[in-house]
């Protein structure tokens, strides 16, 4: 499958570029700007980031498998993350796990097979005060119950 | 209480409101005197960091370069990902264009042209509404090259903002450094510190988003103003974030020194059901947790709590009460800070992992009490032998844990029993049995 860039986002990636005296900076916007036009990281997109920036691939691919937020397989069209660290575990944050894991049937990093749902045991995400916790794809969801979370998840369509 | 940071002003985050409240007077104050008088008055404010380790503001500053021919850069610390703190994501949110002005005034007074606002990949909410202000700035000319002629100074800075990608290690000052950059997160080895060699090798400040957030007034009003507020070492307000056990978890603004037992019975409405409080951590997940009887009369600046065998850190506040199992709250830290490490350094990334394994051997019932030793010791020696201090915080919880609440782990693990029975091969030595073990005949 090969992979690239689109008009608009060269055009952006350009634009990331020139914040940075060097092009090696751009990596990080560019592997989010692919991703979001792939959904994931494969080896080709990562030799198109690699050619578009004139960098070595090596340079893109030990960023890739750096960072927790790029993913080098697909994911739901829902991803969720819920986060367990202390905060949240004082406040439920492991019986929010739990219930997403057993009401959607798959456990840390599956997804589900009709593509969906995705789901992600994540650390602080910086909402401890607003715990239990969970995020589905960028949005933030806080002071959580099960009931709750059942109607976030029963209102995805 | 006057708020410094997060002033009690509805709709601030609209650049109207924001002017009509004195918005950018600072800025305009601070480019009619000398980048060395704002800095000798940042310092007299007494300003710590608020990014954890309270270090003194004007002096990271005096430490960059006058005479440089290289490019100088500010990085402003907005990845917020110590379990326990949530008080950054407030100022992207209710105050950013005094972030922006913080921004520009701290460009000026270390001679840095460019600004990289780290922040958090996760934060994309914050992220947006942080761009938005920041593109508003531009519009209306307080960043970028308009300035000139907005403020009538020869001097102009861009300000932009770096998104991170979930790694906790890219709060660390030198990781940070490395991830604009666009390498893996690794922390650098230091000496060389920032100010000589940073960003691109260039001489480079960080400071934290509250941190920042506070020169403007500091510059506006005076450091006299600022130096008397709170705890007179460890000057001005902290944005307090408190979780975990309490009835009103947040966020709030409150002088330093505050009362540690102010602040959770009487602002953040005292534990549900009244429970007792058995644990609590008063900077974020890495500071040594105190006992619920160590509490009465620590105050929350960086001095009070150190004499009371904690640190203010992030300001973070994780309140646990009398039911909660320090057991597993110790493992799924320590969890954390195995996942985190980013195995440059032995101590570090063996360390965590032996830490947990044992953790768990406790857990599933099979610790012995000479486990609680073995984990002492591990932390003690990865404190201090590590390149970052993500060594330190990964250690401390465990060390001060196990110290100070070792009856309650005493709990968790099997009592360990010497019985002199002699080794056939070695008679002279002793062979340890843990009790399960020994079968008592009737
Ligand atoms: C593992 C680790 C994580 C850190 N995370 C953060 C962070 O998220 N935000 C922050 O401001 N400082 C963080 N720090 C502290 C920074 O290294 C640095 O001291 C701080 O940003 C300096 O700003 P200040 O002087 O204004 O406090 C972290 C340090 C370590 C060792
Ligand atoms: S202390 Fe840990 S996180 Fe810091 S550099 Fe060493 S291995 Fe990496
Ligand atoms: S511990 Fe869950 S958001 Fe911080």
């Amino acid at each position: 499958m090969s992979f690239k860039f689109t008009e608009e986002n060269l055009k952006r990636l350009e634009n990331e570029r020139k914040k940075y005296p060097e092009s090696l900076a751009a990596v990080m916007p560019a592997i989010y700007i692919a991703q979001e036009q792939n959904g994931y990281i494969t080896n080709e997109v990562m030799t198109e980031i690699a050619d578009v920036l004139g960098i070595d691939k090596v340079d893109v691919l030990g960023v890739v498998t750096f960072y927790t937020m790029f993913h080098t397989k697909p994911v739901g069209k829902y991803h969720i993350q819920v986060c367990t660290n202390v905060s949240c575990m004082l406040r439920g944050g492991y019986e929010i796990w739990e219930y997403i894991k057993s009401k959607l049937g798959i456990d840390n990093m599956e997804v589900t097979p009709d593509g969906k749902f995705s789901i992600e045991e994540v650390e602080c995400m910086g909402a401890c005060g607003y715990a239990p916790m969970i995020a589905i794809n960028e949005d933030y969801y806080e002071n959580l119950t099960k009931e709750k979370v059942e109607e976030i998840l029963n209102s995805l369509k | 209480m006057e708020r410094i940071v997060l002033p009690e002003i509805p709709n601030l985050n609209q650049i109207d409101v924001y002017l009509k409240n004195g918005g950018f007077e600072a800025a305009k104050k601070a480019f009619s005197q000398t980048p060395d008088d704002i800095i000798e008055q940042v310092k007299k404010s007494g300003l710590r960091g608020r990014g954890g380790a309270a270090f003194l503001t004007g002096l990271k500053w005096s430490f960059m370069p006058k005479t440089t021919d290289m490019p100088k850069y500010l990085c402003i610390n907005g990845d917020e990902s110590e379990p326990g703190s949530f008080k950054d994501r407030q100022i992207f949110e209710y105050n950013p264009f005094q972030l922006i002005e913080g921004a520009i005034i701290t460009c000026y007074a270390i001679g840095a042209k460019i600004a990289y606002l780290y922040i958090r990949g996760e934060y994309h909410k914050w992220i947006k509404l942080m761009q938005q202000a920041i593109d508003t700035a531009y519009e209306k000319g307080f960043l970028g090259e308009k300035m000139k002629s907005t403020f009538g100074v020869d001097f102009y800075c861009d300000l932009y903002i770096h998104k991170g990608a979930g790694a906790y290690i890219c709060g660390e000052e030198s990781s940070l450094m490395n991830s604009i950059e666009g390498k893996r997160g690794y922390p650098r080895v230091k000496p060389p510190f920032p100010a000589q060699k940073g960003l691109w090798g260039c001489p480079t400040t960080i400071n934290n988003v509250e941190t920042i957030t506070n020169v403007p007034p500091i510059i506006l009003k005076g450091w006299e103003w600022f130096s008397k507020i709170g705890a007179p070492k460890h000057p001005g307000t902290l944005l307090f974030g408190i979780s975990g056990h309490v009835n009103k978890p947040g966020v709030y603004e409150l002088p330093t020194g505050i009362l540690l037992t102010e602040l959770i019975y009487d602002v953040a409405g005292g534990v549900p059901g009244n429970k007792k409080i058995k644990c609590v951590i008063p900077g974020g997940s890495s500071m040594p947790p105190l006992r619920g009887d160590q509490l009465e009369g620590v105050r929350m600046d960086a001095e009070s709590l150190r004499a009371a065998g904690s640190a203010i850190g992030t300001g973070g506040v994780i309140v646990m009460d009398e039911d909660t199992n320090l057991l597993k709250v110790l493992l799924r830290i320590t969890h954390f800070y195995h996942h985190e490490s980013c195995g440059q350094c032995t101590p570090c990334r063996e360390g965590t992992g032996w830490m947990e394994k044992i953790l768990k051997r406790i857990e599933q019932g099979n610790g012995t009490s000479k486990d609680l030793d073995l984990l002492v010791s591990v932390a003690q020696n990865i404190e201090g032998n590590t390149i970052c201090a993500l060594g330190d915080a990964a250690a401390w919880p465990v060390k001060f844990m196990i110290q100070r609440f070792r009856d309650e782990f005493e709990k968790y693990v099997k009592p360990q029993v010497v019985l002199p029975v002699p080794n056939k091969v070695h008679s002279m030595r002793f062979t340890k049995i843990s009790l399960d073990n020994i079968v008592l005949k009737s």
